[in-house]
C-alpha cells in the first residue's frame, strides 16, 4: 500500500461513526429474593438457598418483594427516570436448565420506570447527556457448573432481584461507554442499591454496537456484544467490534444482526450462531401477579431517602468548601469517605478551616490507612496446623502455608470523626507538632479504640511549652556547643537553625518550635549584649 | 352399619353427639372404596393408613373439645392437582409419575387445621385439560349413573367419588367448568367461587388467570361448609384478596323460600339456543316456573359477547398453559425420558421427556398456546382474546345492574358415552360452553342437580341434569342461599341414586 492509498484508507475509516447503546443488569442488595423469602446471598453451598418458589416447583407462586421494588424505584429516581405508577410483570419464556420455571419474570410492555437520562462527564471532554430508555425489575437465573463432561445446576441465584437499565443509542465511543458505566455504577453503589461488583457478575453489561457513515441519520445493523465483565473488557470489546464492522462495510459486506460473545483472551468478539438467535420469548403478562401499583406516598418516601449523589457532592465541596476539584474527587469517590468528611465538619463546628480538615483526611488519614493495612504478617502457625489437619487428602493448602495476611484490618470508620478531630485540634492548637501528630495517628489506626489524648499521654508526647523547661534545655545546648555559639555571636546567623535543631533533638521533638525560637533569640541577644 | 351415604353436616351431627367415631365413618368409606372403586375408578390412589390415622387424631380432638371445626373427622377426597407434603402428586400425567410433593398447598394446610381425613387422590384429565377425565394418563373414570358414560371433567374423579359415596366431599379445580360440569353430569353440587377467594398456592397451574379451586359436595350446606374452611386471603398467592369471608354454613341454614320474593333472576338468551339438549332446556324451564311461583321476577337478559367465550378461552388458557408447563422439562423433577440414559444433548432430553411425558391433549394445547403467543401473532390472538375477556366482564357487569342472579344450564348435554367425543376435540370443548364465560369474568357459580332425564341407551336408566347459578363477584352467600332454596324444592338426593 503506498502512502496515498494508506491515507485514503484511513479517511475511509474515519468517515464512520459508532452508535452504541448499553443494557446494564444490576443485582439489588435486598435481604431476600425478588419473589420468595429465600435469602439473597452468595457463596453458600449449591442449592441451599432455595424454596418451592425459586425452584419452580409445581404449584408454587411468586410474591413481589417490596424491598426490591423500593431499590429499583430509588435507582430510577437517582437516574432521572420517570416512575410509572402502574407497571406490569411479564413472563419471558425460554428453556434452559438454569431457569427452573422455563420463564423469567420480568417487565416488558409497562416497566416500572421509563424515559430518563444520565449526565456523564466524558473522558477529557465536556459533559454529555445519555438518555435512558427504561429501568425495569426482573429475576436472575441460576448458574450452571460444568465439571468434566457433566453439568450441574445451582439455583441459589435463581430468583434474586435485578434491574435492567437500557440506554438509548447515545454513546459514540468505547471510552464514552466506560464513562457512562462508571457513572451509573457509582450512583447505584452510592445509593446502596447494588454492590457494583463486575467480576462476580452483580453488575453486568451487554453492548449494542452499530456503525454508520457520519451524517447519516439511519441506524446501522447492530450486533449485541455479551460477556464483558470489566470496564477494561467493555472498552476493548466495543473497540474491536467497531473496527470489525468497519472492515466488513469497507470490504463491501453487510453487518448481520446477531449476538456476539467477547473473548477476552484473544480480544475478539465471536458470533453465537444458532438457537440463541432464534429466540422468540413469547412475552405476556404474568398472570400470577397483580399490576404493580405505586402510591404517591411510596414514591415520595423513597425520594426523601435518597442521599446526595457524588456528582452533587463534588460540586458542593468546590463551591461551598472551596476545595480543589481533585480534593473533592478524592473525598467523594466513596460514600464512606464523604460521610466521614461531613461528620468531621459537623464535629469541628467551625474551629478548624475546612480546607485543612480535607488535607488531614486525604494526606494523613487515608494515607495512614493505606500504610497500616499494607503491613502484613505470616499466617499464624495454629491456623496452618488446623488447615492441614482438615485437609485429609493433602490436596493442597499452599494458599495457607507461606502466605501473609494483613496485620491490621482497620477501616476508615473505626477511628471516629470526633476522635480524629481531637487529634487535629491537638496539632492545630500547638499542643503537639505535626510529626508527633502523625505518630499518634498511626497508633490510633493500629488501635482504633484508643483516644488521641490517651495515646499522647501514654507515650508522653505532649509538647513542652512551659518557658522554664525550654529555657533550661536551650541553655544546656548553648553550653555544650561553645564554639558554634561564639561563631553565631560573631555574626554567623546561619547557625541559629543549628541550635533550634539541637534543642528539638533534646526534647525528642516535643518542644514547641515557636517557643524554642523565641527563647533562643532572647538568650543570644543577652549573650551579645554581655560580650 | 354403612355410614358412607351421609352428608358432611349429618356426619358432623353424629360426631358431635358422640353417636359414632370418625374411625367408624372412615372405615365405612374404606370398605365401600374397596368394593366399588374398582368399577368406578374415581381414585388414582388411596391412603387408608393415613386416613385411619387422621381419623384417630380427629377422634382425640372431638373427645377433648366441644367446639371443633366442621370438617373434623370428615373423609374427603382431593383432586390429584393439589400438592400434599410427602404424597405423590401426578396431575394425572406421566411426566409427574414419580413426583412426591415437598410442601402442602394452602388449601391442604387449611384442611389439616380443620382436622379433615385424607382418603385419596382422585382422577382427572391430565393437567386439568379436558371435560371427560378421559385424558388421564392412568385410568378412565365411570359415571356412577351409567358406567358406560364419562363423569365429566376435568374433576371427574372428584365428582364420581362424591356421587358414588366414596367420600363425603371432594376438592377440585375449575378453569373453564372443571368442577361444575362433572358435578352436573354426576348429580352432585359443584361450586366455583370468585377468582381469588381460595388460594392457588400449591395447586398445579393450568391457566393461572382462570384456575380456581372449587368444592364438590352432596348438598349445598356441605358446599358452604367446605368453602368456609379454605376460603380467604393467602400471603403466598398475590391474586387472593382480603375479601370478607362470611359464615356460609349459617347463612345457608337460615335460607328459606322467603328470599325468592322479588329476587330478580336473569335468563340469558345465549344459554338457551342451538346445541342445548331439549330435555335439559325444558328441565331448566321447569325450575324457572317453580321460582316464579315462589315470587321471583324472571328477567330475560342477553350476554352478547359470551358467544366468543370458547374462542377467547382457548387462546388465553392455552397460552398460559404453554408457559406454565415449561417447568416440566425432565431436569429437576418428574419424569426424565429413560432416566436420561442414551440422551445425547440437552435438546434431546427436553424433547424426549416432553414427548413421552405429556399426553395428546396436553401437547395439543401447548402447541396452540405457543403459537398464540408467538411474535407476530400475539396481537391477533392473545391480545384480542384479552379484549374479548373485557367485553364479557362488561356483559356480566351490565346484566347484574338489572338482576341479582343468573340461571341457566351447566352443560349442553347430559353425560356422554366414553369415547364419544375423544376424536372430536371441538365438540368436547363445547361441553363447557355455559361455564367458560364465568371463569373469564372471575365470577362465582354453582351447579345444582335440577333433576334427571331418561337414559336414552338404557331402559329405566336416568341421567342427572344440572342447573347453573351465576352471581356477582364475591356474592357466594347469595349464590348458596338461592341454591339451597331450589335444592329444598327439587329434593334430588331423596329421589335419585346412582346405579352403584
Ligand atoms: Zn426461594
Amino acid at each position: 500500500m503506498n502512502n496515498n492509498n494508506y491515507n485514503d484508507f484511513q479517511d475511509a475509516r474515519h468517515s464512520f461513526e459508532a452508535v452504541i447503546g448499553l443494557e446494564v443488569h444490576s443485582q439489588l442488595l435486598t435481604k431476600t429474593k425478588m419473589f420468595c423469602s429465600c435469602q439473597n446471598i452468595f457463596g453458600k453451598e449449591p442449592n441451599s438457598m432455595v424454596c418451592p418458589v425459586c425452584l419452580g416447583l409445581p404449584g408454587a407462586l411468586p410474591v413481589i418483594n417490596l424491598e426490591g421494588v423500593r431499590l429499583a424505584v430509588k435507582a430510577a429516581l437517582a437516574l432521572n427516570i420517570g416512575i410509572n405508577k402502574k407497571s406490569l410483570f411479564a413472563r419471558k419464556n425460554y428453556f434452559y436448565p438454569d431457569l427452573p420455571k422455563g420463564y423469567q419474570i420480568s417487565q416488558y410492555l409497562d416497566p416500572v420506570s421509563s424515559n430518563g437520562y444520565l449526565t456523564v462527564k466524558m473522558d477529557g471532554a465536556a459533559e454529555k447527556r445519555i438518555r435512558i430508555n427504561r429501568l425495569h425489575i426482573e429475576e436472575d437465573a441460576g448458574k450452571l457448573i460444568h465439571i468434566g463432561n457433566r453439568s450441574y445446576v445451582d439455583l441459589n441465584r435463581a430468583g434474586t432481584p435485578l434491574v435492567e437499565i437500557v440506554s438509548e443509542p447515545d454513546i459514540s465511543s468505547a471510552s464514552e461507554a466506560v464513562s457512562y458505566l462508571k457513572a451509573l455504577r457509582e450512583i447505584l453503589v452510592y445509593l446502596g442499591v447494588s454492590d457494583g461488583n463486575m467480576e462476580e457478575g452483580s453488575f453486568r453489561c451487554d453492548a449494542n454496537v452499530s456503525i454508520r457513515r457520519k451524517g447519516d441519520s439511519k441506524l446501522g445493523t447492530r450486533a449485541e456484544v455479551k460477556n464483558v465483565n470489566s470496564f477494561k473488557f467493555v472498552e476493548k470489546a466495543i473497540k474491536y467490534e467497531i473496527e470489525r464492522q468497519i472492515d466488513i462495510v469497507l470490504s463491501g459486506g453487510k453487518v448481520v444482526q446477531e449476538t456476539r460473545l467477547y473473548d477476552s483472551k484473544e480480544n475478539i468478539t465471536r458470533s453465537m450462531r444458532g438457537k440463541e438467535e432464534a429466540h422468540d420469548y413469547r412475552y405476556f403478562e404474568e398472570p400470577d401477579l397483580p399490576p404493580l401499583i405505586l402510591s404517591e406516598e411510596f414514591i415520595s418516601e423513597i425520594k426523601n431517602s435518597i442521599i446526595e449523589l457524588p456528582e452533587a457532592k463534588r460540586y458542593r465541596y468546590v463551591a461551598e468548601y472551596k476545595l480543589t476539584e481533585y480534593d473533592a474527587e478524592v473525598l467523594t469517590q466513596d460514600k464512606d469517605i464523604a460521610h466521614y468528611f461531613e461528620d468531621l465538619i459537623k464535629e469541628n463546628n467551625g474551629r478548624v478551616e475546612i480546607k485543612k480538615l480535607a488535607n488531614w483526611v486525604i494526606n494523613d488519614l487515608l494515607f495512614g490507612l493505606k500504610v497500616i493495612t499494607s503491613i502484613t504478617k505470616p499466617v499464624p502457625e495454629d491456623v496452618i496446623r488446623k488447615a492441614v489437619s482438615e485437609d485429609e487428602g493433602w490436596t493442597g493448602n499452599s494458599k495457607v502455608i507461606g502466605n501473609f495476611v494483613p496485620q491490621y484490618e482497620t477501616k476508615l470508620t473505626d477511628v471516629g470523626a470526633r476522635n480524629f478531630l481531637e487529634l487535629i485540634l491537638e496539632v492545630e492548637t500547638g499542643n503537639i507538632n505535626k510529626n508527633t501528630g502523625n505518630t499518634v495517628l498511626l497508633e490510633m489506626l493500629k488501635n482504633p479504640n484508643k483516644k488521641a489524648g490517651e495515646v499522647i499521654k501514654e507515650n508522653n508526647l505532649a509538647q513542652v511549652s512551659d518557658d522554664k523547661g525550654i529555657e533550661d534545655i536551650v541553655k544546656q545546648v548553648l553550653d555544650e556547643n561553645q564554639k558554634e555559639l561564639a561563631d553565631l555571636i560573631g555574626g554567623k546567623d546561619k547557625l541559629f537553625g543549628f541550635f533550634v535543631g539541637e534543642a528539638m533533638k533534646k526534647t525528642k521533638g516535643k518542644a514547641n518550635p515557636k517557643k524554642v525560637n523565641e527563647i533562643l533569640k532572647n538568650l543570644i541577644e543577652e549573650k551579645k549584649k554581655v560580650s | 352399619m354403612d355410614l358412607s351415604n351421609l352428608t358432611i353436616h349429618q356426619i358432623n351431627d353424629l360426631l358431635k353427639y358422640r353417636e359414632v367415631k370418625s374411625a367408624d365413618i372412615t372405615n365405612s368409606y374404606i370398605e365401600r372404596i374397596k368394593k366399588i372403586d374398582p368399577v368406578i375408578s374415581a381414585y388414582l390412589y388411596n391412603d387408608f393408613e393415613e386416613a385411619l390415622s387422621n381419623a384417630e387424631y380427629a377422634d382425640k380432638i372431638i373427645q377433648k373439645n366441644k367446639d371443633f371445626p366442621y370438617l373434623t373427622g370428615i373423609p374427603l377426597s382431593i383432586k390429584d392437582i393439589f400438592l400434599i407434603k410427602g404424597k405423590k402428586t401426578t396431575c394425572a400425567s406421566k411426566i409427574l409419575d414419580n413426583f412426591i410433593s415437598p410442601y402442602d398447598a394452602t388449601v391442604i394446610k387449611r384442611l389439616k387445621k380443620n382436622n379433615y381425613v385424607f382418603i385419596g387422590k382422585t382422577n382427572m384429565d391430565e393437567f386439568a385439560m379436558g371435560s371427560s377425565t378421559e385424558n388421564s394418563a392412568y385410568k378412565i373414570t365411570k359415571n356412577p349413573f351409567d358406567l358406560n358414560r364419562v363423569p365429566g371433567g376435568s374433576s371427574g374423579g372428584s365428582a364420581a367419588s362424591v356421587s358414588a359415596d366414596l367420600c363425603a366431599g371432594s376438592f377440585g379445580t375449575d378453569t373453564g367448568g372443571s368442577v361444575r360440569q362433572p358435578a352436573s353430569l354426576c348429580g352432585v353440587v359443584g361450586l366455583k367461587p370468585t377468582y381469588g377467594l381460595i388460594s392457588r398456592y400449591g395447586i398445579i397451574a393450568f391457566s393461572s388467570s382462570l384456575d380456581q379451586a372449587g368444592v364438590i359436595a352432596n348438598d349445598v350446606l356441605d358446599a358452604a361448609i367446605m368453602l368456609k374452611a379454605v376460603a380467604g386471603f393467602d400471603e403466598k398467592d398475590q391474586t387472593t384478596r382480603k375479601f370478607e369471608i362470611k359464615d356460609y354454613p349459617e347463612i345457608v341454614k337460615r335460607a328459606d323460600k322467603s328470599i325468592m320474593k322479588g329476587l330478580r333472576i336473569g335468563m340469558p338468551v345465549e344459554f338457551f339456543s342451538e346445541g342445548l339438549d331439549l330435555k335439559i332446556h325444558s328441565k331448566i324451564m321447569e325450575i324457572k316456573d317453580l321460582l316464579k311461583d315462589l315470587g321471583a321476577n324472571i328477567v330475560n337478559i342477553t350476554l352478547p359477547d359470551t358467544k366468543y367465550s370458547v374462542a377467547a378461552y382457548y387462546v388465553i388458557a392455552t397460552s398460559e398453559a404453554s408457559s406454565n408447563l415449561e417447568r416440566y422439562d425432565g431436569i429437576r423433577f418428574g419424569g426424565r425420558f429413560n432416566e436420561g440414559k442414551g440422551i445425547q444433548s440437552l435438546d434431546e432430553l427436553y424433547r424426549k421427556s416432553r414427548e413421552f411425558g405429556f399426553g395428546k391433549e396436553v401437547k395439543r394445547r401447548i402447541i396452540l398456546g405457543t403459537f398464540a403467543l408467538s411474535a407476530g401473532y400475539y396481537d391477533a390472538y392473545y391480545k384480542k382474546a384479552s379484549l374479548v375477556r373485557k367485553l364479557i366482564i362488561k356483559n356480566y357487569k351490565d346484566s347484574f345492574n338489572n338482576v341479582d342472579i343468573i340461571l341457566g344450564p351447566t352443560s349442553p348435554t347430559p353425560a356422554f358415552l366414553i369415547g364419544e367425543k375423544m376424536s372430536d376435540p371441538l365438540s368436547m370443548y363445547l361441553s363447557d360452553i355455559y361455564t367458560i364465560s364465568v371463569n373469564l369474568a372471575y365470577l362465582p357459580a354453582l351447579s345444582l342437580p335440577a333433576g334427571v332425564m331418561d337414559n336414552p341407551a338404557k331402559k329405566g336408566g336416568i341421567l342427572p341434569i344440572g342447573l347453573q347459578l351465576i352471581s356477582p363477584w364475591t356474592t357466594e352467600a347469595r349464590l348458596l342461599s338461592v341454591a339451597k332454596v331450589i335444592e329444598d324444592e327439587v329434593k334430588f338426593r331423596d329421589k335419585y341414586t346412582p346405579v352403584i
